[in-house]
């Protein structure tokens, strides 16, 4: 999970100072940080799918990462024989709401817990696929060369202040709603959280910088600067539209479903139909994550669609809060800071790649263990909930 | 086999294993009436009411509700026609606000089609309104407007109770199933209950109810049925049925 990560630049920059990533504006640097945000964004998007799934209907998706094995072929190979990418991008996002209703049709009627064991079962089947038909998907070789987003966009200087102007909301967005906590946390007199608001803050104002100077110097690197504009947007997007879904009636069913589904039954709701939407919808997204994943690996393996991703995708709902399209987001900002802090560990401990490598699996778990004891229901799940009986 | 009832069930068998629950038991509810249904403990009460809503399929036999057959209806279409079933253990959507479960039980809503969603935003905020003013009117007359909006799981368990058949009427019925309204609810309560019941059967609704205790059963009923060991046991007046010596027999066992 942590090879694709490791940037030439490790070798270049001293990390170990948190200041560093605060304040400083190597170039090296500010391009780790745009990784990070495409990664928090492109993860963002993944676990959104997710959450619509398990936090909002209750559908346990062991096997979330299919959708997006789905989505980021299709793209890539696609485009590689001349599909303009908008169109490519939605025919893998189509074709991960396919695999859904194929899945849902053989499952969703049985148990929860067949649905589970399929769902792993069919994300192992796809990526076995990918790898050995090599007539389609190129196999192990992996798919390359295939056309970025942007990567040929030459922005004018009006174009570049533009496309800051259009982000920056998003960051704002984000700055006011940690704002919102903050506010209440100190009304609280919950110290600890209102540093964790502060933290959060600073970084957020510190990430909107480094997203400003990279969209400003576009030329610096097209692929990597367009991937970050089209990722921010998309992210937004996708949260926006799922925000208006969740809090409309049909949402309103889906959590009925999730709480107790023969309450919806009795109540006139056609359970499967809308379990099928649910599952169909997250794989939609989750097949758009596919194409920004594969944009960002530029060359697409079997191997990047392991069942571990799915289970990033968990951790990251976990974390935030599952059943919050924001703790979602959050989360994904979580991970990959922990991510990137606990990459240099080794100059610290005296091991080696490997043992660096498993301690922070290790680590994570570790940390999600004392958030199961201290805060269960997530970062930003909502404490009552917990203490509600069946 | 169609009759003026609203709903009709003849020959009902539903076997579990080597256990038959309910064998040939048959049911008639009269339009705008309040039929009771008793039995002892075990004598397939809750089965029945499960093969009449069609969550689970009998084995043989028929049911009419409105005078259509209703064996190949799910479950949510037989509650869009109008017959709503509520449950023994009385089942709330927790982590919902209590106007959430309300605003859940409103038929043919716009808004729950996704599609929907994004073309008719203005009706839907409409329907939205209107179905919170009825839904509050309701919450009101069982006495739970002012918990609208906390979560439902908060509720006790005689609130959990009135929330669940508010939440029934919510649908506009034609026919609601009660599964024991009065169990486990403190006796001014009950009394409440089934003032709540007489208010609505005069405004038309017709009800059938399971209930252990007899008390509500003999003042609210028009008529009775009687189940012991899965079969029809007496039905009639409850007078006639206070006075069957068969059915004094199966409760108090010889």
């Amino acid at each position: 999970m942590c090879s694709g990560l490791r940037y030439d630049f490790i070798t270049t920059a001293n990390l170990i100072s948190m200041l560093d990533y605060l304040f400083s504006f190597d170039p090296g640097l500010i391009g780790y940080l745009v990784f990070l945000i495409v990664s928090v964004a492109i993860y963002g998007i993944f676990s959104l799918g997710l959450n619509l799934q398990w936090g909002y209907t209750g559908l346990i998706n062991f096997g979330h990462v299919a959708f997006m094995t789905v989505g980021a072929y299709t793209t890539s190979l696609l485009t590689l024989s001349g599909t303009p990418i908008f169109i490519a991008v939605m025919i893998g996002a189509f074709l991960a709401a396919f695999l859904g209703l194929l899945m849902g049709f053989s499952t969703l009627r049985l148990r929860e817990d067949y649905l589970s064991i399929v769902t792993i079962g069919v994300s192992e089947l796809v990526r076995l696929f990918a790898l050995n038909e090599d007539w389609l998907t190129k196999g192990a070789f992996g798919v390359q060369d295939f056309p970025l987003p942007l990567s040929q966009f030459r922005p004018t200087v009006g174009t570049r202040i533009g496309m800051i102007a259009i982000v920056a909301p998003i960051f704002g967005f984000i700055i006011w709603k940690l704002a919102q906590q903050l506010i209440q946390r100190f009304r609280k007199r919950q110290t600890v959280g209102a540093i964790f608001s502060v933290i959060l803050i600073l970084l957020t104002v510190r990430l909107l910088t480094v997203t400003a100077i990279a969209l400003y110097d576009y030329s610096s690197n097209q692929a990597r600067n367009g991937l970050l504009f089209l990722s921010l947007i998309t992210v937004a997007i996708v949260y926006w539209a799922l925000e208006r879904l969740v809090h409309s009636p049909w949402g309103r069913v889906l959590k009925a479903i999730r709480e107790d589904e023969q309450v919806a039954i009795a109540l006139g709701k056609n359970v499967f139909l809308y379990k099928l939407q649910s599952l169909m919808l997250g794989g939609f997204i989750a097949g758009i994550a596919g194409a920004f994943f594969a944009w960002q690996l530029s060359t697409v393996y079997p191997t990047n669609f392991e069942p571990i991703v799915t289970f990033q995708a968990w951790i990251i709902m976990i974390l935030g809060g599952a059943g919050n399209n924001a703790g979602t987001l959050l989360g994904a900002g979580i991970y990959w800071a922990y991510t990137a802090f606990t990459r240099d560990l080794e100059r610290i401990l005296p091991l080696g790649a490997d043992q660096i490598g498993a301690m922070r699996i290790m680590l994570i778990g570790l940390i999600l263990m004392v958030l199961m004891l201290f805060r269960p229901q997530g970062i930003l799940g909502n404490k009552d909930e917990l203490t509600l009986g069946k | 086999m169609q009759t003026s009832a609203v709903l009709s069930a003849t020959g009902l068998v539903k076997s579990f294993g080597g256990i038959k629950a309910v064998s040939e038991a048959s049911i008639e509810v009269a339009p705008g009436s309040i039929t009771g249904l008793i039995g002892p403990n075990g004598a397939g009460k809750t089965t029945l009411f499960n093969l009449l809503s069609n969550f689970i399929h009998p084995d043989d036999g028929k049911v009419f509700f409105d005078g259509e057959s209703i064996e190949s209806l799910q479950p949510h279409e037989i509650a869009q026609r109008g017959m709503i079933r509520t449950f023994q253990v009385a089942r709330v959507l927790s982590r919902l606000s209590v106007m959430d479960n309300m605003l859940l039980a409103a038929q043919r809503q716009t808004g729950e089609n996704f599609l929907n969603t994004w073309l008719f935003s203005k009706r839907i905020r409409q329907e939205e309104r209107e179905n919170r003013d009825r839904a509050i009117e309701i919450l009101q007359s069982v006495g739970l407007a002012a918990k609208a909006n906390d979560y439902a799981g908060a509720l006790s368990g005689g609130q959990r109770k009135l929330l669940e058949i508010a939440r029934a009427l919510m649908t506009r019925p034609k026919l609601v199933l009660l599964d024991e309204p009065a169990a486990g609810v403190n006796p001014t309560l009950i009394n409440q209950i089934c003032e709540y019941i007489q208010y609505w059967n005069r405004q038309g609704l017709t009800f059938l109810i399971i209930e252990h205790n007899m008390d509500v059963i003999m003042s609210l009923c028009d008529r009775v049925w009687v189940l012991a060991e899965g079969t029809n046991l007496a039905d009639g007046s409850p007078a006639e049925i206070q006075s069957n010596p068969k059915v004094l027999e199966a409760y108090l066992g010889q």
